[in-house]
């Protein structure tokens, strides 16, 4: 326990050391800005909400999460400490859930940091309160599957670009999975209860309910699930392919 | 003390490791040779858990590394080739990560923390960012992220590599006054190297042992052990040579005039090479002993 603790605090640190949080937040912070006020239609609406704001989030993670979960383990295997690192007495799974939490704290602050949205919408109107909070719960849930999703990326190579790139496309299926850019190429020989199966998948879908403010139990438990197994493919990986 | 059996690892196809065996004892400080991509470090690498045998396997303390890692990794203390570290950290927060890691009390990590630091010299960099380093400096980083938690067992891969003489002299005595009861293991291709520090060899190529023993006794199986090497003065008659007794085979540098006597096995000649040099008045310059030439049996073993 206490040396996932150390590890997600080294990491965390890492992020702050390198200018990469930093970069990271900046440019969350802008484009959600952008994308909220002039793609949105913030004004124009004229409604005391934030589903312009959060509408965007999926799209935003899709580059910016890869982004920062690119070098978790590329970097560690490029420099060798992967070796220094799992010859310490920690299990592999204590390694990985360190990783996880430090890269999910910086993006639970890049999205606390966007707090000016939050209090412009109170000043301007009068928001219901719990729905932008489970909305904000859900897009760090949502983040949190982005981002084992790209931890895992990150393990197969020692090449950050590699990483990265491999990241946003399977980050991208899962995205678009609900939508017709994917289900038409299945709709024509799958049965139904496939296309079903495959539409479940979108993270779009589950997060369109989360974003209005319904945090479900299957929303909640669907993204659980799918950080659980992509830490744990990224943790297989890992003790599979250490040395190369 | 550490135990390996029938230890073999293969990449595919490629064979790294081929049925190894051996035993290593407190007090023995064991030198790792053998030419590059023989599988040292890829040994060492089983030997400190990181990397998982194909089949045999490595037991400390009678339990086996591949089951019992992380409680073993905690008695090991191990330098990776290259000596990487985290780069945007300061050499101070560095090892204070390592102690934590490994699980060390408030009172054990000061403890350990400063004894390192004296050991290796380190006071000036405390605050340095590690990528900021000279090359040897980040040797001296990774050896003390070693030996902070004072372990039993001391794996350490090319310690001196990069380092310039005089540091390869002070990492050298480190590790002789750290060795006391421990057992240390160390590869290296420095074949002196083996001499200075170590009190047992080790020899592998292409993935196989090929000698294990004393420095002495590696040093014995070179034609040159005991040889007498002799420089004369002005061209003099050295037939005679050959019929002392002992003197198996001489060998003459034409070059520099120098002539070699190789013993015959076990035999010491230099008694009576000089008894016949008086006798017959011969006139000599220089005259030395040869204590082997390591080189030429490392060739000879790993080819």
């Amino acid at each position: 326990m206490n040396a996932i603790f150390f590890i997600a605090r080294r990491e965390f640190a890492a992020f702050f050391a390198t200018p990469i949080a930093y970069v990271f937040i900046a440019i969350f912070l802008i484009l959600s800005g952008i994308f909220t006020f002039f793609v949105g239609d913030f004004y124009e609406r004229s409604q005391a909400d934030l589903t312009p704001f959060f509408n965007y989030h999926p799209w935003l993670y899709l580059f910016l999460v890869p982004a920062i979960a690119m070098r978790s383990w590329a970097e560690e295997r490029r420099s060798g400490t992967i070796e220094l690192l799992m010859t310490l007495p920690v299990t592999s799974v204590q390694v990985t859930l360190g990783k996880f939490f430090a890269a999910w704290l910086v993006l639970l602050l890049a999205l606390l940091l966007t707090f000016p949205i939050w209090w412009t919408v109170n000043y301007l109107g009068e928001p219901d309160n719990g729905i932008i909070l489970a909305a904000y719960t859900g897009s760090w849930l949502m983040a949190g599957a982005f981002l084992a999703i790209s931890m895992c990326m990150s393990a197969l190579t020692k090449n950050q670009v590699i990483a990265f790139v491999l990241a946003i496309l399977v980050c991208f299926l899962f995205v678009v999975s609900g939508s017709g850019i994917v289900l038409d190429a299945f709709e024509k020989w799958a049965a139904p209860g496939v296309l079903d199966t495959i539409a479940s998948f979108s993270f779009l879908n589950h997060f369109d309910t989360m974003a209005k403010g319904v945090l479900a139990l299957n929303d909640i438990l669907f993204f659980m699930v799918v950080i659980g197994i992509w830490l744990y493919a990224g943790l297989l990986i890992i003790e599979q392919k250490k040395a190369v | 003390m550490i135990s390996v059996k029938n230890l073999c690892k293969s990449f595919g196809n490629f064979v790294a490791v081929n049925d190894l065996s051996f035993d290593v004892n407190p007090g023995d400080i064991v030198g790792f040779l053998g030419p590059n991509g023989a599988g040292k470090s890829t040994t060492m690498k089983m030997l400190t858990g990181f990397l998982t045998p194909t089949s045999g396997h490595v037991r400390i303390d009678g339990r086996r590394v591949s089951k019992n890692t992380t409680q073993l990794q905690k008695l090991i203390g191990y330098l990776p080739e290259g000596a990487p570290a985290y780069d945007e950290m300061t050499v101070y927060q560095f090892l204070h990560f390592i102690a934590d890691v490994r699980g060390m009390t408030k009172k054990e990590k000061m403890a350990g923390l400063s004894q390192v630091i004296d050991q290796i010299e380190l006071h000036d960099v405390l605050d340095q960012p590690i990528e900021t380093l000279s090359k040897g400096f980040k040797r001296r980083v990774g050896l003390a992220q070693a030996i902070i938690h004072n372990p039993q067992i001391l794996i350490l891969d090319e310690p001196t590599d990069g380092l310039d003489p005089n540091q390869k002299q002070h990492v050298r005595n480190l590790i002789t006054s750290l060795s006391k009861d421990k057992i240390v293991v160390i590869s290296t291709h420095i074949l002196e190297e083996v001499s200075a520090v170590c009190n047992r060899v080790m020899i592998i190529a292409a993935g196989s042992k090929r000698f294990d023993g004393t420095p002495l006794e590696l040093q014995q199986q070179s034609r040159y052990y005991q040889s007498v090497t002799i420089k004369f003065s002005y061209a003099a008659d050295i037939t005679g040579l050959l019929e002392i007794d002992g003197v198996d085979d001489m060998k003459v540098n034409k070059h520099t005039g120098e002539v070699t006597l190789f013993p015959a096995k076990g035999q010491f000649i230099l008694g009576p090479v000089t008894e016949y040099i008086h006798h017959y008045k011969l006139p000599v310059d220089r005259l030395h002993v040869d204590q082997g030439r390591l080189d030429d049996v490392f060739m000879q073993i790993t080819s």
